[in-house]
């Protein structure tokens, strides 16, 4: 976190009252929350009504998806769902969970090699029955940038509202969400450098969203105490947004990993992808041979997704977009962020050829043993 | 020495990796996913592939203050492990899976990984003890605590596997220390239960699930002179030794209670008879290993047919009985490890495995093909 962000926070939460209470203390932490709320909404090109802070980013896709779908079920059923299989889980668990629960027939819609929508296809099954296209603005994983406006058009055609989850977007891309013409967007605070455990759904004034949480209607689509600390320190990260710093290193980093480790293959899409996002397959190595490798040798980077547990498993991102599993486990993330430094980068870069040789002795973890009988 | 301590979310793998660290060595804490679909609380007495127990190891690893990852074998645990389990109880053979896991999981695919990024030993929280000879051999022992001794299930490991093997609770005199030693450290599985069950089955009923996995069919119950006395509900569902559960009638024809003698998995029968027939007084195998140096090589047995004395345990805690063992070459070539227990065993199937034992040396395993009944059927099945 930024220092000028944590000391609005620990400032803030030495203040602030409940901002839904009537006397001058509330008014205060009210007054607070609105500015953080005029904040977040001009960082994105929004209105401050349209925004409703959430606990985070995965709520806001929670709220956004099943909200958008509830809201849309009226006279006439609208089961149908189009989105992608390379989301984050929050958005495919939450589909599923409405498949399962709520009758939802979720339309896959496929993904390119570089993990782009297929336009094409996403155009044919729009229909009268399909109640809304949910899509990432750009992969967490792999990096590649979604068309929003062309999706968005396709859909706006026959009226389907579209929600992006730009959690991995914000702070990185130029976002305006009301050119972009989104129904709904999620985003989060902790990804801009913000606290961890805030976010927010932009709702457009035109969309409806039914609430996933009843009570005191503090907020549009969304009950519960608001978080006036949180929501005062997310406001002063989202004012301190610097887009195109990390682009020039990520460049170095893609152009020093393919000298240094010629085999490797880099994912996603080569020029649509976020600034700060390098996303390779090194052949015949375990993602988390790298991992560990890597971090003994002080790089802090990432497989593909962790689940629960922290087991590394062969990124569904990647199965999507259609590598094999043996091809996907041998994926690494690298991520680099706003105080990543030129000399960060060409360490890592001078460390990654013993780590994948080592790693490559490792092999994979489905061979066959050689100790034993 | 760099050190990778699997760490499975118990009381002894918790203190085995920091007794290492305590020892001067560099320790890496690795939790084995060995699970597709882990759990996400534990379960009876299961003690190993819950999300829980994982967090129990990261838990324990941040108070010891070791680096600390989970690493994915489930798919060569399920290839060697749990599909070996269910193929070989569809042969008829009762096989130990917690033996397999050490000798294709733990002892060989994690340590051929460890080796390879660069670690020199794995150390785990099994009770047993390597010694070194004087010239550098390295033996396996019995751990100094006998009730908690599991140096059978390590009967499997090569002289190269003990190479690279750590057991850093083996000295310890009793179970109880290291619960208390645990507790000391501020561990919170100190009291944690021991898990005895098969890890891979959730509820602990190893019949149920085989026959969920293998199939269930109704077939008949033979005396030993092949008459049928019976039906049964599918074959996998009984062990050799089993009493209860027979359905064959009361009183039998001698007045004497019947027993499972063997399980015919190709015709699916199961024949009975009295308890002295389960008499084993031969035990026999030709897939058997040493652990450590090779006695024939090493002039322990000085001749290949020579037979030496041992003790025989044919199960994880059952007690180990004076024997003679002999390596008895075929005519094809294939040499078989013989082995004669001093009194006769009780109940042995094909498929489990006969650690031999010199004083409290591992000399080998070996896993039982074939046995031969102390007392002669008077009829052959």
């Amino acid at each position: 976190m930024l220092p000028a962000v944590i000391d609005s926070y620990t400032t803030a939460l030495g203040l602030v009252g409940n901002p839904s209470s009537i006397h001058s203390q509330g008014q205060n932490a009210k007054r607070m929350l609105e500015e953080a709320r005029e904040s977040v909404a001009a960082s994105v090109n929004a209105d401050s009504v349209e925004v409703t802070f959430t606990s985070g980013g995965t709520e806001a896709v929670n709220l956004a998806v099943k909200g958008l779908f509830w809201a849309r079920q009226g006279a006439t059923p609208r089961p149908r769902i189009l989105s992608t299989r390379a989301e984050h889980h929050a958005t495919i668990d939450a589909l599923e969970w409405l498949e399962q629960h709520e009758g939802a027939v979720i339309d896959w819609v496929p993904v390119s090699s570089t993990g782009r929508i297929d336009l094409a296809y996403l155009e044919a099954a729009l229909a009268d029955d399909v109640a809304l296209v949910t899509t990432l603005w750009a992969n967490n994983e792999v990096g590649t940038v979604q068309p929003i406006d062309a999706i968005v058009a396709l859909a706006s055609a026959r009226g389907i509202p579209v929600h992006a989850d730009a959690v991995s977007a914000y702070g990185y891309l130029p976002i305006d969400f009301h050119a972009s013409g989104l129904a709904a967007m999620s985003i989060s605070a902790h990804k801009i450098g913000g606290p961890v455990g805030i976010g927010a759904l932009v709702i457009a004034r035109s969309a409806t969203v039914t609430p996933l949480v009843h009570g005191g209607n503090q907020q549009r689509s969304r009950s519960g105490t608001m978080d006036a600390a949180g929501s005062v320190a997310f406001g002063v990260a989202a004012a301190h947004i610097e887009l195109d710093r990390v682009q020039p290193l990520r460049d170095r980093l893609i152009e020093g990993v393919r000298a240094a480790v010629p085999e490797a293959i880099l994912r996603g899409d080569p020029a649509g992808r976020l600034p700060g996002n390098a996303h390779f397959t090194f052949p015949g190595c375990e993602g988390d041979s790298l991992l560990f490798l890597l971090d003994v040798a002080g790089f802090s980077v990432s497989t593909g997704s962790a689940c629960q547990a922290g087991v590394p498993e062969a990124s569904h991102v990647l199965l999507a977009m259609g590598l094999d599993e043996p091809t996907a486990r041998g994926a690494l993330r690298i991520t680099l962020g706003h105080s990543t430094t030129a000399a960060e980068v060409d360490a890592f870069v001078a460390a990654l050829p013993a780590a994948v040789a080592r790693a490559r002795t490792a092999g994979y973890a489905d061979r066959e043993t050689q100790l034993g009988h | 020495m760099k050190v990778l301590a699997a760490m499975s979310g118990g009381v002894d793998s918790a203190v085995a990796a920091a007794r290492a660290v305590d020892a001067g060595h560099e320790v890496v804490g690795v939790h084995l996913a060995l699970s597709r679909q882990p759990g996400t609380l534990r379960t009876g007495a299961r003690g190993c592939c819950t999300i829980e127990d994982s967090m129990d190891a990261q838990r324990a690893a941040n108070i010891i203050g070791i680096p600390y990852y989970v690493w994915d074998f489930s798919e060569r645990f399920k290839l060697d492990v749990v599909d070996d389990f269910i193929a070989e109880y569809a042969a008829g053979r009762t096989p130990n899976p917690c033996m397999r896991c050490n000798e294709r999981i733990k002892f060989a695919a994690l340590l051929e990984k460890a080796v390879a990024l660069g670690f020199d030993a794995v150390a785990t929280g099994h009770y047993a003890n390597i010694v070194t000879d004087a010239a550098g051999n390295r033996e396996l022992h019995r751990a100094s605590d006998a009730a908690k001794d599991q140096s059978y299930v390590l009967g499997v490991l090569t002289t190269e596997q003990l190479a690279h093997s750590m057991f850093p609770l083996g000295t310890t005199p009793s179970k109880a220390e290291v619960r208390a030693e645990a507790a000391q450290r501020g561990f919170s599985v100190a009291s944690k239960p021991d898990s005895h069950d098969i890890c891979f089955i959730p509820d602990g009923n190893t019949r149920g699930w085989l026959a969920d996995k293998v199939g269930a069919e109704q077939g008949e119950i033979l005396d030993r002179s092949g008459d049928v006395i019976g039906k049964h509900e599918g074959a996998l569902a009984f062990t050799i030794g089993q009493r209860k559960g027979l359905n064959v009638g009361y009183p039998t024809d001698d007045g004497k209670p019947r027993f499972v003698l063997e399980i015919r998995p190709k015709t699916n029968e199961v024949v009975v008879g009295p308890r002295e027939a389960l008499a084993l007084g031969e035990l026999a195998g030709s897939k058997f290993s040493w652990a450590g140096l090779d006695p024939v090589a090493s002039g322990f047995i000085t001749g290949a047919s020579d037979s030496f004395d041992c003790h025989v345990q044919v199960r994880a805690h059952s007690e180990p009985v004076p024997a003679v063992a002999r390596l008895v070459p075929d005519a094809a070539g294939v040499t078989e490890l013989v082995i004669n227990p001093a009194e006769p065993i009780i109940g042995v199937s094909p498929g489990q495995t006969a650690v031999l034992y010199v004083g409290t040396r591992v000399l080998g395993q070996c896993t039982i093909a074939r046995t031969v009944s102390a007392i002669p059927a008077t009829v052959q099945p």
